[in-house]
């Protein structure tokens, strides 16, 4: 059944959308939306970076992803106007790392792959990568669950009840890194953020408690993967761009009609 | 005995110097406020006993295993986040739904447990939260300015819940507030902050203190007037079954009502 390298593709897009549901509903929550871009973007150096030094991809992009959210986190703390400092680290990254793929000889050629995605060339070994960083991530957030969402609605409330709302913004911050390096196949590094944010700002208007936000932003994950490698299929369109156009007509949709099953 | 004490605690954010060797402690059973002018760094004080705040210098110490709910100043609620009152009261711990809507109609809240918390008014909110900080059994409430946004009957009714919730559960209360009457009427003990302790006793103690009076502006006769204003209140409202443990004797009759 995995020979088929569609079946490989829709398995990916599924297994991709159980992380970014729940992760990308804390990053809408927690308005970390330009963070999340940051840190995707950074993951353009980390594959330059792994390339020039022969170690797995992987594990440079999620090097070089936690060096961003470090880096973020640090100048946050010194009082550094966020949206300039993220707006500058996102473009930055981006720009530093396509400099340094260039230096990277045979790469070039596929640099589209890095940062578009690319879904119909997905192997059974990236497969068991893409489902078990989106089970690891799962795991970690279920298990935070509950000290995650008290921190996020309100960090005294968090403090008072004896958690530390630093603690749980790290686990977040792995756990973007870990999706970042696990979502590079399957939408490219210029719409992570739109795999995490879209189905969540989708879901928003179906939902009333946050594990409904949670549990519709993977199911519209889903939809729009599985839509949009169909559309590419159809259409021959790029396989990336289309499963976030799918989410966006998603989002569209449920922000048009969702108000009415809101109380 | 004592819940939780301050001793000699210093702040400082940046170079500033926000709490100077502030040492304060709380007994079981006490409703104790904390009153000062904005920037007196009343929730910083809060915030150091909670262990949110760094220390300069001095030390917190709180009785093993102590148990405190905390009602924060205000939550800001973002449109982002779907959450029900219901789930609400169940962060962190989870509780069970007869605990959770016990605890709501404790605060006098029915029907509202379905209820976006975004959609509750401002005094539904301040009990909702009161509601989850009690789900916890606390032996210590720590309020921070939980009438902010309420008018003046909801802030009375607050209050009027805060010292009820005290009889009924036994739990000390430690708040902070910038208004001076209602509060101080509830209060076992004021406590008069302005970077350091100025003066606190019993409100009838530190409403006539030299440095109370210097701190908000008050003239000779005005916050006594106003405190005992808020008793005659009280006392017109029926018998007279509060708890206050202050000097009970003071002759009402010297207070003078000082709105036009």
């Amino acid at each position: 059944m995995l020979d088929d390298f569609l079946t490989r593709a829709a398995l990916a897009g599924v297994g991709l959308s159980l992380a970014t549901g729940p992760l990308g509903s804390f990053v809408v929550w927690r308005r970390m939306a330009y963070f999340g871009d940051a840190t995707a973007h950074a993951a353009i150096l980390g594959v330059a970076l792994a390339l020039a030094t022969d170690l797995p991809v992987e594990v440079g992009i999620i090097t070089i992803a936690l060096a961003m959210a470090v880096t973020v986190a640090t100048l946050a703390a010194k009082g550094w106007a966020m949206d300039t400092t993220l707006g500058v680290l996102a473009h930055s990254a981006l720009a530093f790392g396509l400099v340094a793929v260039s230096f990277v000889p045979g790469v070039r050629t596929d640099l589209s792959a890095w940062l578009f995605g690319d879904i119909l060339a997905v192997s059974k070994a990236d497969l068991g990568f893409v489902w078990g960083g989106a089970v690891v991530v799962l795991a970690l957030l279920a298990w935070r669950w509950q000290a995650l969402l008290t921190a996020t609605l309100n960090a005294d409330l968090a403090h008072a009840s004896g958690l530390n709302p630093d603690r749980e913004r790290l686990v977040l911050t792995v756990a973007l890194a870990i999706v970042v390096a696990v979502a590079i196949k399957v939408v490219g590094a210029l719409l992570i953020a739109a795999m995490l944010i879209v189905p969540a700002a989708a879901a928003r208007s179906l939902s009333r408690t946050p594990e409904a936000m949670a549990a519709f932003a993977t199911l519209i994950g889903a939809v729009s993967a599985l839509g949009g490698l169909q559309l590419s299929l159809w259409q021959d369109t790029p396989a990336g761009p289309s499963i976030i156009v799918v989410a966006a007509l998603v989002f569209a949709g449920t922000a048009a009609f969702g108000r009415r099953f809101m109380a | 005995m004592t819940l939780i004490e301050a001793n000699h605690v210093c702040v400082r954010f940046g170079g500033a110097e926000v709490l100077h060797d502030v040492s304060l402690g709380v007994e079981r059973g006490e409703i104790v406020t904390i009153v000062g002018p904005n920037g007196s760094g009343k929730s910083t004080l809060l915030r150091a006993l909670l262990g949110i705040v760094p220390l300069a210098q001095g030390e917190v110490r709180r009785a093993p295993g102590l148990r405190i709910g905390y009602v924060p100043q205000r939550l800001a609620l973002d449109r982002s986040l779907p959450i029900t009152v219901r789930r609400f009261l169940s962060l962190p711990q989870r509780v069970s739904a007869a605990a959770a809507a016990q605890a709501l109609a404790r605060v006098g809240l029915t029907g509202v447990d379905q209820l976006q918390m975004a959609a509750l008014s401002g005094g539904q909110l301040q009990r909702v939260l009161l509601a989850r900080a009690l789900l916890s059994s606390p032996q210590l409430l720590v309020l921070d300015e939980p009438t902010q946004g309420l008018d003046q009957p909801g802030e009375a009714g607050f209050y009027r819940l805060i010292e009820d919730v005290r009889a009924t559960t036994g739990a000390a209360v430690l708040m902070v507030s910038h208004d001076l009457h209602v509060v101080m009427a509830a209060s076992d003990r004021v406590i008069c902050l302005n970077g350091h302790v100025c003066c606190e006793g019993t409100p009838r103690v530190v409403s006539q203190a030299a440095e109370y009076r210097a701190l908000f502006g008050l003239g000779t006769q005005g916050a006594l007037a106003l405190y005992q204003h808020a008793h005659d209140h009280e006392h017109a409202g029926g018998p007279h079954d509060h708890h206050h443990d202050h000097d009970q004797t003071h002759t009402h009759a010297s207070g003078r009502h000082i709105h036009a």
